[in-house]
């Protein structure tokens, strides 16, 4: 009697948790193939979880971010490369959805800094040889 | 120039101070638009997640009439508060079309009990597809659709009572 009561609160607890749905088919299972897996995993970590907006959605938890990575390996299965769905995303929720920086103009003086920073360190290099020759 | 050089790393340290004291000093704002407002809504077909009302096809949303599509949850506290301001619109002759998200329908009607059905149809998105395609973000969420079935407003958040009359301008400007 015991062990069926017992039974009976290990099945009852989960079943009064569960508020929403299961979550979707293929938000925490891997695609069977692994490349394709791999092609899906790289996106997902580049796109930025709408509830918990510090995290990619590979990393959160959030039922948004499950819908959101079964979305996305479903249609890499179905084919689809990952900068169409990602293009598509932004078309939804601009580019701040996606972490990967894009050539906006905006963006120039990012892309810009390290030839700038080197020629600087360049410069610099220069005038302190040509001061240690002269003296 | 030298001398001048000198002050260099002080004049960006000071820059960067001010940067990052302006955001401290900002206000927040992690609202998410949808992108999509002013184009017309994707199309998508969901089954119905209420017993009582019909299923959701976009293209329903295109009758010549501007209305609202109320992005809604059973599980979602806010959107049990916005009822009576969907209930005040809907007495003003607004017609309201919902999508319920990650939903199942016992749980629907039993929200729709309690807090009253102000809804028209009411559509199902069992795994937010529908959402992600509208650029919505999360629940609640209200979107004003004019009579060619374009998005005309996106209302972030749960519908307020000083927020219904903005909403009514909403729909006479989408007219």
């Amino acid at each position: 009697m015991k062990l069926i009561l017992l039974l009976f609160a290990l099945i009852a607890t989960p079943l009064a948790a569960q508020t929403a749905l299961p979550p979707a088919p293929y938000a925490d299972q891997q695609l069977a193939d692994p490349a394709l897996e791999r092609k899906a995993k790289a996106l997902m970590e580049t796109i930025r979880c709408l509830t918990c907006q510090s995290q990619s959605i590979a990393d959160s938890n959030a039922s948004m971010a499950g819908d959101m990575r079964s979305q996305i390996r479903e249609r890499i299965m179905a084919g689809e490369q990952p900068e169409a769905i990602r293009a598509w995303l932004i078309a939804r929720y601009g580019d701040w959805v996606s972490y990967e920086p894009t050539a906006a103009p905006i963006l120039w003086p990012l892309w810009a800094a390290p030839l700038v920073l080197l020629g600087l360190g360049v410069l610099l290099l220069r005038s302190r040889i040509k001061r240690k020759a002269r003296s | 120039m030298r001398k001048l050089l000198i002050w260099l790393p002080l004049a960006l340290f000071l820059g960067f101070i001010a940067l990052f004291a302006s955001g401290l000093f900002q206000p927040d704002d992690r609202i998410i638009h949808s992108r999509l407002v002013g184009q017309p809504l994707p199309a998508f077909t969901l089954p119905a997640a209420a017993s009582d009302r019909p299923s959701l096809a976009s293209a329903q949303l295109a009758t010549g009439q501007p209305r609202l599509l109320n992005i809604f949850a059973s599980w979602c506290v806010p959107c049990a508060a916005e009822a009576p301001q969907l209930d005040a619109l809907k007495a003003a002759g607004v017609q309201i079309d919902a999508i319920a998200i990650r939903d199942a329908r016992p749980d629907v009607d039993a929200f729709l009990k309690r807090n009253g059905n102000p809804y028209a149809r009411i559509g199902l998105d069992a795994r937010s597809e529908v959402q992600i395609a509208l650029g919505s973000s999360g629940v609640p969420e209200t979107f004003v659709i004019d009579g060619k079935g374009r998005i005309a407003y996106q209302h972030i958040g749960e519908i307020r009572a000083d927020d219904v009359p903005m909403i009514l301008d909403r729909l006479r400007a989408a007219q």
